[in-house]
């Protein structure tokens, strides 16, 4: 049955069971929210790169994920946002790194698409392509919440990240609460089968100023085609090596896998436990929000009137 | 089967009339880096250090579009960039608008060692330099006088050059010949991308891979490419190594580094096949080559472009040189 479909994330990791009603109800609100927005735009005819851009909108601007407002805060206690989007018909994409006053990185990213010869724009050099096209821009304050700084400090009072680099990341401490919470994602897909895949994120807490992970990287976090559209989220290191977005797809036509199992295999071969998470359409309207880490912020919906919002495994 | 491969590449898309002597300078540093790599690796230097140590040759010197030598952006400064992944464990490193470290895969390489990270750029991935006490210099040693030549071409032309390696006293000339192939939507006698690129297998049957570049003449500054990007420009596995050039964009939307290896992991293709496939139907209207290893010892190179710098040697004693079909 071919109809519309949709899914979005807003970060896996070590998400604790017993997160306090005050951390977990706003955030499956504005999941549900979010999916709202989505939904209706589908059914309203909006194309699957607009409605992936405007519901990762949506969740940069909510302040309780770790895109937009309520980054998570580099060593130096800023703000470095990254996003990148891609069109599955034409493969077209278009990234973002290193902001710090743009509103809404993913649209920067799909304005480096569509009105730039180029993929990929970073930094200072970002920045000034965001106003010289009038994008919105803030005080980087405005992104800056209470809770990144204390996860800030926890960080670096639990030295999360070795400052020295000479030896190896150490493994996180079990009680690191929700601070490995990265990234927010959406795929979408049309019933012509169109699709498109968006991702945001502040990166990384306590990343070192200049460090990009894998969601602007078209291939690791981000990817889409003719068959399927996937964004991941997780420890930013892993979905490089693995290239997962791109994995998930090349199962499909590589090895002819369908769209659970390309994901499934990615998501327990490709990656190391509790590392990763993705959401992921196919053009034929099917929807997977596979992950291995303890829980993933997610829900979908699909035309046929499945929907879901979730945190932490079915079972 | 089975044994050390290596195999470096200067750029893909190559003006039909680049002059004779051009041709053999690249010709012959091809060939030097590529003695340099072979030597290393009969002293058993394993495939990501001879990698490492080829592509610094590359980026030193100024012929290529790498290190010193690199394309200048719209402001006439330098903004290299560089990845390099070991196929064992897939572990990697890159960095993106470098302006004062020697040789930016070197510090790739620092990344992926040194650093919890995978990917570093501008003012920290400097700072981290710093740190780690790499060779820095002013960015005007890697500004050349024949690139300063060409950016000023460029502005006139007012659009992005890939490469140009005639020397500009001599465009003029080459106008009157031109080609009609393109790249990029440009006249080829404008256009040669001079990213450099190493894959290595050594005798263990490790793979590796490295790429690095001053990017496109005109640049817009804080622009990235394919080159650094781990899965389009530059990918390994325990299957094999792979370092691409070309039209950047059209590598990266077609992820297709690790292409190679997904082909020969999920459709069980040899590398040969693996590269052919790749080539011919992931790069749609877009045009670029790549060189890959497998950890068999073969080597490959593919390319749909016009022309290829490249070269390749395995142990069994074989050895090319080539720019053309």
């Amino acid at each position: 049955m071919v109809g519309w479909a949709i899914a979005l994330h807003g970060g896996a990791g070590d998400i604790p069971i017993d997160l306090p009603d005050e951390r977990r109800i706003p955030r499956e609100t504005a999941l549900r929210h979010c999916l709202d927005l989505g939904v209706s735009a589908l059914k309203s005819g909006k194309p699957p790169l607009d409605v992936a851009e405007l519901v990762v909108r949506e969740l940069e601007n909510h302040p309780d994920f770790n895109a937009g407002k309520g980054s998570v805060l580099t060593t130096q206690g800023t703000v470095e946002m990254e996003a990148s989007i891609m069109d599955g018909k034409t493969k077209r994409c278009g990234a973002v790194s290193g902001l710090t006053t743009v509103v809404n990185p993913v649209s920067l990213a799909r304005l480096v698409m569509e009105k730039t010869p180029h993929i990929y724009l970073a930094f200072d050099a970002a920045e000034a392509f965001a106003r010289a096209h009038g994008v919105e821009t803030v005080d980087s304050s405005h992104f800056i919440t209470p809770e990144n700084i204390a996860r800030l400090k926890q960080a670096k009072e639990f030295n999360r990240v070795q400052l020295d680099y000479t030896v190896p990341t150490p493994k996180v401490p079990d009680n690191c609460g929700d601070s490995q919470i990265g990234t927010v994602g959406c795929v979408a897909v049309d019933s012509a089968g169109n699709l498109a895949s968006a991702t945001s994120t502040g990166g990384y807490v306590n990343k070192m100023v200049g460090r990009i992970g894998d969601t602007p990287v078209i291939g690791a976090g981000t990817y889409a085609n003719h068959l399927c559209a996937i964004s991941a989220t997780g420890k930013e290191e892993e979905i490089i090596r693995g290239t997962v977005a791109r994995d998930v797809a090349a199962l499909m036509e590589y090895k002819g896998l369908s769209l659970t199992e390309a994901a499934a295999y990615v998501v327990d071969q490709s990656v190391p436990r509790g590392s990763c998470g993705l959401v992921a359409v196919s053009a034929n309207g099917e929807v997977t929000m596979p992950f291995n880490t303890t829980g993933m912020f997610r829900a979908c919906a699909t035309e046929d009137g499945y929907s879901e919002i979730a945190i932490w495994p079915n079972n | 089967m089975g044994g050390w491969a290596i195999a470096v590449h200067g750029g893909a898309g190559i003006d039909p009339n680049l002059p004779a002597e051009r041709q053999e300078e690249a010709k012959q540093l091809l060939t030097r880096c590529l003695n340099l790599g072979i030597v290393a690796l009969r002293s058993n230097i394993s495939a990501i250090d001879v990698v490492e140590l080829v592509i610094r040759e590359l980026e030193t010197d100024p012929l290529f579009n790498s290190g010193r030598g690199s394309a200048l952006t719209e402001k006439g400064t330098v903004e290299m960039e560089a990845s390099i992944m070991d196929g064992t464990k897939r572990r990697c490193g890159a960095v993106s608008g470098i302006t004062t470290v020697k040789n930016p895969i070197s510090l790739a390489r620092l990344v992926m060692d040194k650093s919890p990270h995978s990917y570093l750029a501008f003012s920290g991935a400097e700072d981290f330099a710093r740190k780690q006490g790499v060779e820095i210099v002013d960015n005007e040693y890697f500004v050349t006088d024949d690139n300063v030549g060409m950016l000023k071409l460029a502005k006139e032309a007012n659009s992005i050059l890939f490469d140009y390696r005639i020397p500009p006293m001599g465009c003029a000339g080459a106008a009157a010949t031109d080609s009609p192939i393109q790249m990029n939507g440009l006249p080829i006698s404008i256009y040669a991308p001079e990213t450099v690129g190493c894959v290595v297998v050594d005798g263990e049957g490790r793979c590796a891979a490295g790429t690095s570049t001053g990017g496109l003449m005109n640049k817009m500054m804080g622009r990235i490419g394919d080159s650094p990007l781990i899965g389009a420009g530059t990918y390994a596995s325990d299957f094999c190594g792979v370092s691409c050039t070309g039209e950047g964009e059209a590598i990266i939307r077609a992820t297709l580094a690790r292409d190679v290896s997904a082909v020969m992991e999920y459709k069980g293709l040899n590398l040969q096949e693996a590269v052919d496939y790749v080539i011919k139907h992931r790069l749609d209207e877009g045009f670029a080559g790549l060189i890959a290893v497998s950890n068999k010892g073969e080597v490959v190179c593919g390319f749909n472009s016009n022309g290829m710098f490249r070269g390749c040697a395995t142990e069994d004693g074989f050895m090319e040189v080539a720019i053309w079909e």
